[in-house]
C-alpha cells in the first residue's frame, strides 16, 4: 500500500533531500508536540493557580481554623470542613478495606489458574464492566436497592451490638453504610486490575519453584505469590484510595450530606466532594470562596495520594525489571 | 501404569487426603475465593437487573422526543438530555483529541527521554486519578465566571480536562508499540520526523489510539460531577453552545431525589440509556483493539 502511495506522488517522493517546506513543517510539528507535552504541566499549574486565586479571600479569612472547625453555616458566614475531611477519609478507608478484600481476591482468582483461560477472560470483562457503570447510576441503585436491603440488617446490628461505636445509631436511610458499600464497588475494578498486573508480572518459574518444594496451591499463593506481588498490590490500594477520595455523585446521593462527625455507619455524614456537589450550585459570595478552599483541601489530599501511588507503581515495575 | 507405580514399595503417597490439615486449608480457601469472586459480580448483576426491569419498562420513542415533565405532570421524556449529553461529549472529544494525540506523539516519538516528557508523563498519570468534580470547580472558576453563564461549552471543556491524560497516555503506548524497524525504515528512506510520524507511525498506531479515545469518551459520557456547575441543566432543547444544557447524568441526579414516581421511573430509564451509551463506546473500543495486529 505504501509503495503505491509513493508512486502516486512520485514528484514529491520521500526519497529526496527535504525541501525548506519540509524543514519548516518538521519544526512546526516538533514545536507543536513539545507544546502539547508542556500543556499538561501548565494545565495542572493553571488549575492550582485558578482555584487557589478564587479561594484566597476565604483562606485569608478562615486560615487553618477552616480545617479544624466542623460548622458550615452560610447564614453566619462560618465555615469549616473538619466533618467533611473526616467523612472523606473514613468512607474511603472503609471502602478500601472491602475493595481490597474482594479486589485482591478477584486478582488471585483470575491469575492463579482457578478458571479456564477463556472463562477468566469473561469474568475479567464482568469486573471491568463494574467500572463502566456511571457514578449516578450507582447512586440511584444505592437509593432503591442498597438502602432498603440494609434497613433490616442495620436495625438488627444497632439493637444487638449498639454498644459498638460503628453500630451506635439507628439507621437513617442515606448514611455512611450504603455510601461505603457503593464506594467499595466503584473502587474494586481499580484494585482488581492493578493487582492482577502485579500477579501476572511474576515469572511462572517462581510458582513452579514453590510447587516443586511441595507446597499446596494456597501455600504457594500466600507464602510466595502474595509477598512477591506486595508492592503492586500496595500501589493498587493507594490508587484505589485516591479514586475513593474524589468520588462524588454516588456519595452525594447516598451519604446524607450532614455536617457531623460520628463513628456510626448508620448516621448521615458528608465528604469534601459531595459538599462541593450539593452546596456549589446554590452558593454565592463568601460561601463560594469557602467552597473553593474546600476544593483546595480535596485537591491537595488527592494529589498527594495519587503522587504516592504513581511513585510506588513506578518503583515496583522497576524492581521487576532489575 | 500409575497404579503399578503407587504399589511399588517405598513410594510415598503423593495424593492429598481431605483429612490432612494442609489439604483441608487448601480446599476451604478455594471455596472462600469462589464465594469472594462470585460476590464481586453480584452488584453488576443487580444493577443490570434493575436497569432492565425498572428502566426497560418505560423505554419507548416518547423518551427521546419529549421534554422532562414538571412536578406532578405525567409522561414526558428526556430527549433534550440525550442530545445535550451527546453534544457535550462531542465538544469534549473535539477539544481533547488533538492535544491528547499530539501529546502522545511527544511522549512516545518526538522526545520520549526528555525531562519534559518525564514531567508530562508523571503529571498525566497523576491527573488520571484527579477527582472529576475538581475539573468542574476549575472550569467554573476559569470559564463560567468569565463567560457569565453556564454552558455546554464549559461542560465540554471540563470533560476534556478529564479525557486529556487518558488519551495522551494510551496514544503514547500505542505509538511506542510501533516496531522500531518501521521507524528506522522510514528514516532510512529520508523521511523527516514529521513525514515518518504522519505516514508510518500514526497510521500503524491508529487502532490503539482509537481504543484509548473510545475509552475516554465512554468515561466522559458517564461522568456527571464536572457538569453540575458547568453545563448545569435545562428543561428545554439545546439551541446554542453558550447556554445551560441538559445531560442524562444530571437528569438522573435531579430526578432521583424527587418524591414523584413518574420522575423516578424516568431516572431509571435515563440510567438505562446512559449505561447503553457508555457500554456502546466500551464495546467499540474492544472491537477496535481486537482488530489490532
Amino acid at each position: 500500500m505504501s509503495s503505491t502511495d509513493f508512486k502516486q506522488d512520485s514528484g514529491r517522493s520521500a526519497s529526496r533531500p527535504p525541501t525548506t517546506g519540509d524543514i519548516i513543517a518538521d519544526r512546526v510539528f516538533r514545536g507543536g508536540a513539545y507544546a502539547a507535552g508542556a500543556l499538561v504541566v501548565l494545565l495542572l499549574i493553571y488549575i492550582l493557580w485558578e482555584i487557589g486565586f478564587r479561594a484566597m479571600p476565604a483562606i485569608e479569612r478562615y486560615g487553618f481554623g477552616f480545617l479544624t472547625s466542623a460548622v458550615w453555616d452560610p447564614g453566619q458566614e462560618k465555615f469549616g470542613v473538619l466533618a467533611e475531611i473526616w467523612g472523606t477519609l473514613y468512607s474511603s478507608v472503609l471502602a478500601l478495606v472491602i475493595a481490597a478484600f474482594f479486589g485482591v481476591g478477584v486478582a488471585i482468582f483470575l491469575t492463579q489458574d482457578f478458571l479456564d483461560a477463556r472463562l477468566a477472560q469473561v469474568f475479567r470483562t464482568v469486573i471491568e464492566m463494574l467500572a463502566a457503570i456511571p457514578s449516578v447510576v450507582y447512586g440511584l441503585w444505592g437509593i432503591y436497592v442498597v438502602i432498603p436491603a440494609l434497613r433490616p440488617v442495620a436495625g438488627f446490628l444497632n439493637e444487638t451490638f449498639g454498644w459498638f461505636p460503628m453500630f451506635s445509631s439507628s439507621f437513617s436511610g442515606p448514611s455512611m453504610a450504603p455510601a461505603v458499600i457503593v464506594l467499595a464497588i466503584m473502587v474494586l475494578p481499580t484494585v482488581a486490575a492493578i493487582s492482577q498486573d502485579a500477579f501476572s508480572l511474576i515469572p511462572y518459574k517462581t510458582k513452579e519453584a514453590a510447587f516443586g518444594m511441595g507446597t499446596t496451591r494456597w501455600e504457594a499463593i500466600t507464602k510466595v505469590m502474595i509477598p512477591t506481588a506486595t508492592s503492586g498490590i500496595f500501589a493498587s490500594l493507594v490508587l484505589g484510595f485516591g479514586r475513593a477520595l474524589g468520588e462524588t455523585m454516588a456519595l452525594a446521593m447516598l451519604i446524607g450530606n450532614s455536617n457531623q462527625i460520628s463513628w456510626s455507619l448508620f448516621s448521615p455524614a458528608n465528604t469534601l466532594a459531595s459538599l462541593l456537589a450539593s452546596q456549589f450550585p446554590e452558593a454565592s459570595g463568601i460561601e463560594t470562596q469557602a467552597l473553593m478552599y474546600a476544593a483546595i483541601v480535596l485537591l491537595v489530599i488527592s494529589l498527594a495520594v495519587n503522587v504516592v501511588g504513581t511513585l510506588i507503581m513506578a518503583m515496583s515495575s522497576k524492581q521487576k525489571v532489575g | 501404569m500409575v497404579a503399578v507405580m503407587t504399589e511399588l514399595p517405598g513410594t510415598p503417597d503423593l495424593r492429598h487426603s481431605l483429612g490432612d490439615r494442609r489439604a483441608l486449608r487448601n480446599t476451604v480457601l478455594t471455596v472462600l475465593l469462589w464465594v469472594v469472586a462470585v460476590g464481586a459480580a453480584v452488584p453488576l448483576v443487580s444493577v443490570l437487573y434493575m436497569l432492565i426491569t425498572r428502566g426497560g419498562a418505560r423505554l419507548g420513542t416518547a423518551l427521546f422526543t419529549q421534554l422532562p415533565p414538571a412536578g406532578l405532570e405525567m409522561g414526558g421524556g428526556f430527549g433534550n438530555a440525550v442530545v445535550g449529553t451527546l453534544v457535550i461529549v462531542a465538544l469534549a472529544t473535539l477539544i481533547s483529541v488533538p492535544f491528547g494525540i499530539l501529546g502522545g506523539v511527544f511522549l512516545g516519538f518526538v522526545a520520549p527521554e526528555s525531562k519534559l516528557a518525564d514531567a508530562t508523563r508523571f503529571i498525566a498519570k497523576v491527573l488520571t486519578g484527579f477527582p472529576s468534580i475538581l475539573a468542574g470547580v476549575f472550569v467554573y472558576a476559569s470559564l463560567v465566571l468569565w463567560m457569565g453563564t453556564y454552558s455546554a461549552l464549559a461542560g465540554g471543556v471540563a470533560l476534556a480536562v478529564l479525557m486529556l491524560p487518558t488519551i495522551m497516555l494510551t496514544s503514547e503506548q500505542s505509538i511506542r508499540m510501533v516496531p522500531q524497524r518501521m521507524k528506522d525504515a522510514a528514516f532510512g528512506m529520508g523521511c523527516t520526523e514529521t513525514q515518518a510520524m504522519l505516514r508510518v507511525v500514526l497510521p500503524t498506531a491508529t487502532p490503539g489510539i482509537l481504543t484509548g479515545v473510545m475509552l475516554a469518551v465512554a468515561g466522559a459520557a458517564g461522568n456527571s460531577a464536572p457538569l453540575l456547575f458547568t453545563a448545569l441543566f435545562s428543561n428545554y432543547w439545546i439551541s446554542s453552545l453558550g447556554e445551560p444544557t441538559a445531560s442524562l447524568a444530571i437528569l438522573i441526579y435531579n430526578f432521583s431525589g424527587m418524591p414523584f414516581p413518574n420522575q423516578i421511573e424516568l431516572a431509571w430509564a435515563a440510567s438505562l440509556v446512559l449505561v447503553l451509551i457508555v457500554l456502546a463506546f466500551n464495546v467499540l473500543s474492544r472491537l477496535i483493539s481486537a482488530r489490532r495486529v
